[in-house]
């Protein structure tokens, strides 16, 4: 059986900045287990700019953002397997992978961190009615065959959900020859940032129809046509409403889920509205020495947070590999409401936490000009106006170490969204 | 007078931009900005309505190399109504590996001054 | 000129063929699907009943009862994923159990072993999921479940072995009489060309377009009808929701869903039934999956239906005279029909193939065929095996330690295998069939440009060839900024 100190499961963003932190922090003993045939993950897939704004002060494509971090495992001299698939990991964290050098290998961990990402939902698990032909992709499937391929999965297109890999495919697809004839979005608001409306729809005059769904998809062999509604309140189809378009293909960007089935086996609670493990403020799961980050622990929009998330795994990571499990510490739980689905970390632990620690959450509907309010049991501690907040875009708040050890008596932290 | 509505696109604030453009003798100015959260909402108010410019990102083949393709952008903004016109440019362009980032791929893009560069490393096969 | 021509390689097809290549006949197997398993055989319940439910005397209640007694002995000689899993017909409150306790004399009639009414107390230590509402379950031990693909694929494998021919993309446009037997007309659909067979005897597996060919000989109209049925079926959290296939009794509401495992760990709920029109209309509709989530909580409560990983349907071959129609038109010698092979069709598949093969065998007074292989390996389940013997495999076929699609852990080693094969996968789905790359919870997201690669690698096929399912289904269409 290998021995490794740590072993991180994905070397894309999350686990490359994870290994870069425990690095830094003094493990020496790091395994990185990535499947697919380099490191990077799905942002060598993601060719357009916009990554590392807060990272880098700069707008880089995903490949360079990767690199930049590829760069730094690589400077480390940190080990990493390509082309291994973890097949499975055990709660007294042995990890079982395989590859075709080495075949199946156990490896001993003292800590592992998760970094394994997420997948899109499907047409199946999206139910959408119709025929099954070929010619229906996930955006991200269509993404990998046009930007890493160089193949074109169909010239006229129709794209349901707002996600930002929709958005994004709109315009990749455009510019390389096919006509994106609508996108639908079955919610009243935009899945995706800003930006990208403006950037891939609006740029190219495609036109968003929110509040509407597929209820058809015509073709036997191949996609011939696709038929969307418009949506009423209860996000069922409204009779009379439909629209088709003829078209060969359907992207479906309708959002990302956690691929937590490794955690499942190793024994990690998981928290069901992210469909993430539920961790603490050291992003620490159920399991003692099993750390989540990435967009297996929570689906983010923006890759800065995921590395800055992945250095806070890295680091604690490191901290247990070195001085064993965290001293049992006083707990408090982050109680999401009014608006606020749901926040990772799940508790903090005011001992022993950073001095200020980021709590990220989502939004569960559009929010305009108001607040997010943080109390700790009744006292409100710290009120936000936002202009504006939407699901598609992750929100914070800071929780300063100094400050909660005001409150030794403290049992619960709220954060909800309020008027101003 | 006239107004028009824009979408920040600075950072995913996404900011409702109010402009106010002026008919001057020197052409089209603008004589307000408004929504902003920050000045790079104003900078680019300014420029959306005036010079609207965007970074082009594509893919071009690589032969030889360990990637079939490689991904490239256009080293700088450049006009958005040469967005189609770049891409037009990069049809049949095919590079050899190995490949640096930030190799220039094509020169001076339809005519706009800016090089397409990789925007990735591919080693030789 | 052939001995035996079958049309149609579905479940029926192929189990004749298998059972006709036990004699010395020159036998192919004419197919209009680049497949085989790719009409009702590839989309139905993947249920081996137990028998109680047709009508004693039937040739479905006789052939249904022979079938599934052959199914522990053919599973293991051709390697066919196979449990029998038992099943319940399940009474609620609001019915007449005398519904019951008549299944129970008809299975007792028909021969099916070991039926007896549970009530609900031992029942619900048995399925602790039923509904509230169920008072009480005809259990039938002997029902259990199958992987379709995999039960027609071995037929058709091992018929391949025993030196039938099969025949694909090749449709059916015309059947004449002549001297001898009889003249088939086809149509390769792949490459729009013409082409003529000669057999002694044609056998009618054409599934929903049974009535089409017979029509075409005999003056004894057979009128088939689709019967639609949509399933949903859900992701493996969700496999073990119920362990025996779950029925309803039949009732004025209809015939009712079933609830059941599958043979490899998922949830399966369905069928609805629609008549229609349309021969070709697989298309899954709004109202009949909502249906689904509704109708099957009357005999399973909770049934996570957000776990839904797809959806789809089937055509069942319904014939108006409501039993199967097996044996030679009275007015087409040498033109034998296998028509109207709704369920229990496949339960029934295997003893339909033994009884078929009995008739031509007198019909053509074949002799038994030496040379037999009677057994067939299916592709390989490294899953089930040791690390040790995983290793050796690896160390043997590298290909084996490659993970291609990650939800049902495949390896590129068992794709190899279901591409160079007899009747070998050549489209995505044909691949999924046969190894399950891309039936799991992410439906071929990540695996399909993959699989891709290793159709394109390892057959004369270029990427735009390459479909989900064969003619004019093709996954990719052009290169960037060339289409």
């Amino acid at each position: 059986m290998m021995q490794y100190d740590l072993v991180i499961v994905g070397g894309g963003p999350a686990g490359l900045a994870a290994a870069v932190a425990a690095k830094d922090h003094g493990v020496d003993s790091i395994l990185i287990i990535e499947r697919d045939k380099e490191l990077g993950g799905i942002l060598n897939q993601c060719i357009h700019n916009g990554f590392g704004l807060h990272t880098f002060k700069e707008e880089l494509t995903g490949p360079e953002y990767a690199s930049r971090f590829i760069d730094q495992v690589l400077e480390r001299g940190i080990e990493y397997k390509l082309n291994t698939m973890v097949m499975d990991i055990s709660a007294d964290k042995t990890v079982v992978a395989m590859n075709r050098e080495d075949g199946m290998i156990e490896i001993k961990a003292k800590a592992i961190i998760l970094a394994m990402g997420c997948r899109e939902r499907s047409r199946g698990a999206l139910n959408i009615p119709g025929y099954r032909p070929a010619g229906i992709y996930s955006a991200g499937t269509a993404q990998r065959l046009v930007n890493m391929e160089g193949y074109m999965p169909g010239k006229e297109v129709v794209i349901l959900g707002s996600g930002d890999i929709g958005l994004i495919m709109a315009r990749r697809m455009t510019l390389e020859g096919a006509k994106v004839k609508v996108v639908a979005e079955l919610m009243p608001y935009s899945g995706g940032l800003k930006r990208n409306i403006v950037q891939c729809l609006d740029d190219f005059d495609i036109p968003l129809k929110l509040s509407h769904t597929v209820v058809d998809i015509e073709g036997k062999n191949r996609v011939e046509a696709v038929t969307i509604a418009e949506v009423g309140p209860d996000r069922k189809p409204i009779p009379g409403t439909e629209i088709r378009y003829t078209c060969d293909t359907l992207l479906l960007s309708c959002g990302l889920i956690p691929e937590n089935e490794l955690s499942k086996s190793a024994g990690v609670a998981l928290n069901p509205i992210t469909s993430g493990p539920i961790v603490g403020d050291n992003l620490e799961t159920n399991i003692d020495g099993i750390f989540a980050c990435g967009n297996v622990l929570h689906v983010h929009d923006l890759v800065d947070y995921v590395s800055q998330e992945a250095t806070t795994a890295g680091k604690n990571a490191a901290l247990y590999v070195q001085n064993g499990a965290a001293a049992d510490a006083k707990t408090v739980e982050i109680v999401p409401e009014g608006g606020v689905r749901y926040t990772v970390p799940k508790f903090i632990r005011p001992t022993e936490m950073e001095d200020n620690l980021t709590v990220r959450f989502r939004v569960g509907d559009v929010y305009k000009n108001m607040a997010i309010a943080t109390y700790y049991d009744d006292e409100l501690i710290n009120k936000r106006k936002r202009p504006v907040m939407a699901p598609g875009e992750m929100e914070q708040v800071i929780l300063s170490k100094k400050k909660l050890a005001e409150y030794p008596d403290l049992t619960k932290i709220t954060i909800r969204i309020e008027e101003v | 007078m006239s107004i028009r509505e824009l979408t920040c696109i600075g950072c995913p604030l996404g900011c409702a931009l109010t402009v106010t453009l002026e008919e001057t003798a020197n052409g089209v100015e603008v004589t307000d900005v408004t929504g902003n959260t920050c000045p790079k909402g104003a900078i680019y108010a300014r420029k959306e309505v005036t010079n609207p410019t965007r970074i082009v990102t594509s893919t071009v083949r690589v032969s030889g190399g360990t990637a079939a393709m490689v991904n490239v952008k256009t080293a700088s903004d450049i006009p958005k109504s040469k967005i189609f016109d770049c891409v037009e440019a990069l049809k049949g362009v095919e590079i050899a590996a190995p490949v640096q980032i930030g190799d220039v791929v094509l020169a001076n893009v339809a005519g706009t001054g800016v090089n397409i560069i990789a925007a990735r490393s591919i080693a030789k096969n | 000129m052939y001995d035996v021509a079958i049309i149609g390689a579905g479940v029926i097809g192929s189990a004749i063929a298998r059972e006709l290549s036990k004699f010395n006949a020159n036998i192919c197997v004419i197919e209009k699907e680049e497949d085989v398993c790719n009409g009702t055989s590839k989309a139905n319940s993947a249920i081996i009943h137990a028998g109680f439910d047709a009508t004693p005397g039937s040739l479905k209640a006789k052939l249904n009862v022979r079938g599934n007694e052959m199914m522990d002995s053919l599973s293991k000689e051709l390697d066919i994923p196979f449990t029998r899993n038992g099943s319940l017909v399940v009474c609620t409150k609001d019915q007449d159990r005398n519904g019951l306790v008549e299944l129970l004399e008809k299975g007792a009639a028909n021969g099916v072993p070991g039926l007896q009414i549970i009530e609900r107390e031992e029942l619900i230590k048995m399925e602790p999921n039923l509904s509230d509402d169920v008072t009480c379950a005809l259990f039938a031990p002997t029902g259990g479940i199958v992987c379709p693909f995999h039960m027609t694929m071995a037929f058709a494998e091992n018929a391949c072995t025993n030196g039938v021919s099969f025949y694909l993309n090749t449709k059916v446009t015309d059947l004449q009489k002549c001297a001898d037997g009889y003249v088939i007309k086809t149509l390769h659909t792949d490459t729009n060309t013409e082409e003529i067979y000669e057999a002694k005897v044609v056998i009618n597996a054409a599934g929903v377009y049974a009535d089409v060919l017979n029509n075409m000989v005999s003056s004894r109209k057979l009128h088939i009808t689709a019967r639609k049925g949509e399933y949903c079926l859900l992701d493996k959290d969700a496999g073990t929701h119920v362990t025996k296939t779950i029925f309803q009794l039949p009732s004025k509401m209809g015939k009712g869903v079933l609830v059941s495992p599958t043979v490899h760990g998922n949830l399966l709920v369905g069928p609805t039934a629609i008549d229609v029109e349309d021969k070709e209309s697989l298309n899954t509709t709004q109202d009949g999956l909502a249906s689904l989530a509704l109708t099957s909580s009357l005999s399973v409560k909770n049934v996570p239906m957000r776990q839904v990983i797809t959806s789809f349907a089937g055509l069942r071959a319904h014939e108006d005279g409501n039993d199967f129609v097996i044996g030679e038109a009275p007015d087409a010698k040498g033109f034998v029909n296998v028509a109207g092979i709704e369920s229990p069709g496949l339960s029934s598949a295997p003893a339909i193939g033994e009884m078929v093969a009995g008739l031509v065998k007198d019909m053509l007074a074949l002799t038994e065929k030496a040379e037999f292989v009677g057994t067939r390996k299916g592709i390989l389940n490294p899953a089930a095996l040791s690390i040790e013997e995983r290793n050796a495999l690896i160390a043997d076929c590298p290909a084996y330690g490659n993970i291609i699609c990650r939800c049902e852990m495949i390896s590129e080693g068992e794709i190899l295998d279901a591409i160079h094969r007899p009747l070998g996968a050549r489209s995505l789905d044909g691949v999924k069939r046969r190894t399950r790359a891309g039936m799991g919870r992410c439906q071929a997201g990540f695996c399909s440009p993959r699989t891709m690669e290793i159709l394109e690698r390892e057959l004369p096929l270029t990427m735009y060839d390459i479909g989900k399912n064969g003619t004019g289904s093709a996954i990719v269409i052009g290169k960037n900024k060339e289409i």
